[in-house]
């Protein structure tokens, strides 16, 4: 996982709440054999209206989602945050998230910071004032400005320290490398192993 | 976290010990222990993205040398040397071949001899070992249990945390002991002793903890019937099920291709025979059962909890106080169509599915063919026989099983999950009941509609012959089969 310290981009304004992980993505993506290759499947069903704001040529590379109050409640399906990330998003800003896709999202490097139901609007406006406008997410300073406007965040203090070491869970795990090897060593010889493998006959 | 540095002398559960042996760093202010993983069983269902993940992030399997792949859930028990006809199906088994190519571990294919589920496969090669830790993306690993080993059904991300690493942060379990004790009756068996179970302490009742089940009865069993019943910990909401390593563990394990020889067997006997629970070590939990008075048990519902004795009838639930359990019934007769106070042995099945993780190993198999033996199965019911490994196939077919089977007028498949959950073909028709020795009853479990009466291997074979639930005794009864026929104990 990258470390996290700013990222500036496209920023867009979706004005809906209540965006549950079915909406995100729906179940029959869920087949699928891969973590990769999802964006196609990122709100697949507001998608085939053109006016949705994501088909708008303006939002073609977007960074930053800044979305209404309960994003991401609904089932636990990892997906939603791999389809948000495949698209090309670092960051949702919402006034509230459910909870396990904020967890999945601190797993996966995608940054679910939560900012008041005012600043939603006023940001809202803002971008939609100038569509494509850049906006910046500062992760040390827990800010998201635009033009001249800036708001502040809330993000629980363990992800933030996650995202800004890059650390995704098995990379915390294996700053612990030093003790998994010491650990190996002292392992007994005869514990199974796999490999090579062994023929008895019947 | 701490380096770990166990110098406690107070009495502990096998569980503990287990765990002690296997912490690599120990968690402090609520973070998590982390503990080291000695064998990652794969299969096609829950790896692909785990590894998708470590291919992301350029990171290798840590060590292949502990980990083994095979197919199962989705392989086809007919015309295996053909490609497999639903897409999803064949995506998946070819991503799982092209993966372990990639990352280096071994693959036991669709055609080899040990390929089969993945539970089976484990045991049979001799790489579940006692006080061992085993982890699998499925939930029946907790079959692996039976040998004394902390074995632990986990998720993707999961899966691949311990590719990466061969470890994974866990909090500590709570422990609950389950005894039996007694002697178990001619014609009873394993799987009835964890069907009484679970009724008894519900499907949410071990949540939390692992159970070790202990107690004559339980010494009693074979390593099959020990599998069996750790398999089904899981239906009781447990993380985990164990049993302490024995004679008979170690009679199991002696000569398998991957168990320890020589000075290493002896090395590995004294230790083993150290992970017995300590006298005066306490359990969070207790729970005692009577072997004695245990009959054949056998499902009504949709949920392994359940469950009756088979000379019992179906539970009426109005005399249910639980208002949640007694709605849940009332929903389970309405999908099962079943009307309160029928006698389970009154009940007509279509089919009999004799497989699964849970009862699909050679003994299993022997025990059904003992009963049905020079019989035919009863006019318009179906039977599908599938062997847990392809090595179970080949040596059930040594012994002749194959031919005690078709002759019945059973269908002989190769190995795989099968009619257990229906990801291949094998699966129920839509209002089809079916007296299975799986471990789910849920509803659709077996195919869209499909009805599921979770039985034991004899209760299976008996009820082949007779039509309706039925019990080796019964078979007596009819005389169908003389009384020094019924088995012992499976
Ligand atoms: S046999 Fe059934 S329970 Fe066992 S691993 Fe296969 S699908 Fe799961």
């Amino acid at each position: 996982m990258q470390k996290f310290t700013t990222v500036t981009g496209v920023a867009v304004p979706l004005r809906r709440s209540n965006v549950d992980t079915d909406q995100i993505i729906p179940a029959v993506f869920l087949k699928r054999v891969t973590k990769t290759g999802f964006e196609d499947a990122l709100f697949y069903g507001w998608r085939q209206d053109p006016e949705f704001i994501l088909n708008q040529a303006a939002y073609q590379s977007p960074k930053v989602l800044v979305a209404g109050a309960d994003f991401g409640t609904g089932s636990s399906r990892e997906h939603a945050v791999w389809a948000l990330r495949d698209f090309g998003f670092d960051v949702v800003l919402s006034p509230r998230f459910g909870d396990i896709f904020r967890g999945n999202a601190g797993k996966q490097g995608l940054l679910a910071a939560q900012i008041s139901e005012d600043d939603a609007e006023t940001l809202w406006a803002t971008l939609e004032a100038t569509p494509g406008i850049e906006l910046t997410v500062d992760l040390v300073a827990y800010t998201a400005s635009v033009g001249d406007l800036t708001v502040s965040f809330e993000v629980d203090e363990y992800t933030r320290w996650r995202l800004l070491e890059g650390l995704d869970d098995i990379g915390l795990t294996l700053r612990d490398e030093a003790r998994i090897a010491e650990f190996e060593s002292q392992r007994e010889p005869w514990r199974p192993r796999t490999l090579p493998a062994r023929q008895v006959n019947l | 976290m701490t380096t770990a540095a166990i110098v406690d002398t107070r009495p502990r559960t096998l569980a503990e010990k287990v765990w002690d042996k296997h912490l690599v760093a120990k968690g402090e202010n609520g973070t998590p222990d982390l503990i080291y993983i000695d064998l990652h069983l794969v299969h096609e269902v829950t790896s692909p993205q785990a590894f998708d993940g470590l291919r992301l992030a350029g990171r290798p399997v840590r060590r292949p040398d502990l980990t083994i792949a095979t197919e199962d859930h989705n392989t086809p028990t007919l015309a295996i040397d053909r490609p497999i006809a639903d897409l999803t199906s064949r995506t998946q088994i070819e991503t799982l071949r092209k993966n372990c190519a990639e990352f280096g571990v071994r693959l036991h294919s669709l055609g080899d001899i040990e390929q089969g589920i993945v539970h089976v496969v484990g045991p049979q090669l001799g790489l579940t070992q006692p006080g061992i830790t085993v982890v699998c993306g499925d939930s029946h690993t907790s079959t692996h249990g039976a040998f004394g080993a902390m074995a632990l059904g986990i998720g993707t991300s999961e899966v691949e945390h311990v590719m990466a690493t061969q470890t994974l942060p866990l909090k500590p379990f709570k422990t609950m002991a389950i005894t039996v004790d007694g002697t178990l009756r001619p014609g009873v068996t394993a799987k009835d002793i964890i069907l009484a179970v679970i009724a008894k302490i519900g499907t949410g009742g071990g949540q939390g903890y692992v159970l070790e089940y202990r107690g004559s009865a339980i010494r009693a069993l074979s390593m099959e019937g020990r599998m069996t019943i750790c398999n089904m910990s899981i239906e009781a909401g447990a993380r985990a099920g164990m049993v302490a390593p024995d004679a008979t563990t170690y009679a199991y394990l002696k000569g398998r291709a991957h168990a320890p020889a020589g000075d290493d067997w002896d090395a590995a006997v004294e230790y083993w025979d150290t992970l017995a629970t300590d006298d005066g070590a306490t359990f969070d939990a207790e729970v005692i059962l009577d072997a004695n008075t245990l009959e054949p048990f056998v499902t009504w519902g949709t949920n392994p909890g359940q469950g009756v004795s088979l000379s019992d009838t179906v539970p009426n639930p109005a005399e249910i106080d639980d208002a949640n359990e007694r709605s849940a019934a009332e929903r389970a007769l309405e999908y099962m169509d079943l009307a309160a106070g029928t006698a389970m042995k009154d009940i007509h099945v279509d089919t009999v599915f004799l497989g699964s993780c849970t009862n699909s190993r050679v003994e299993d198999l022997r025990a059904a063919a003992e009963i049905i033996k020079g019989k035919s199965i009863a006019d318009g019911v179906r039977m599908l026989v599938v062997p847990g490994s392809a090595r179970v196939r080949i040596e059930a077919e040594a012994e002749g099983l194959d031919k005690i089977f078709t002759d019945f007028g059973a269908e002989w498949r190769f190995a795989g999950c099968s009619m257990c959950l229906g990801m291949n073909p094998d699966q129920l028709a839509p209002g089809e009941r079916c007296a299975s020795t799986s471990n789910r009853n849920f509803e659709g479990r077996q195919g869209k509609g499909g009805r599921t009466h979770l039985v034991s291997p004899l209760v299976a074979a008996a009820t082949a012959i007779r039509g309706t639930l039925s019990s080796p005794w019964d078979l007596v009864q009819d005389g169908i089969v003389p009384a020094g026929l019924v088995p012992a104990s499976l």
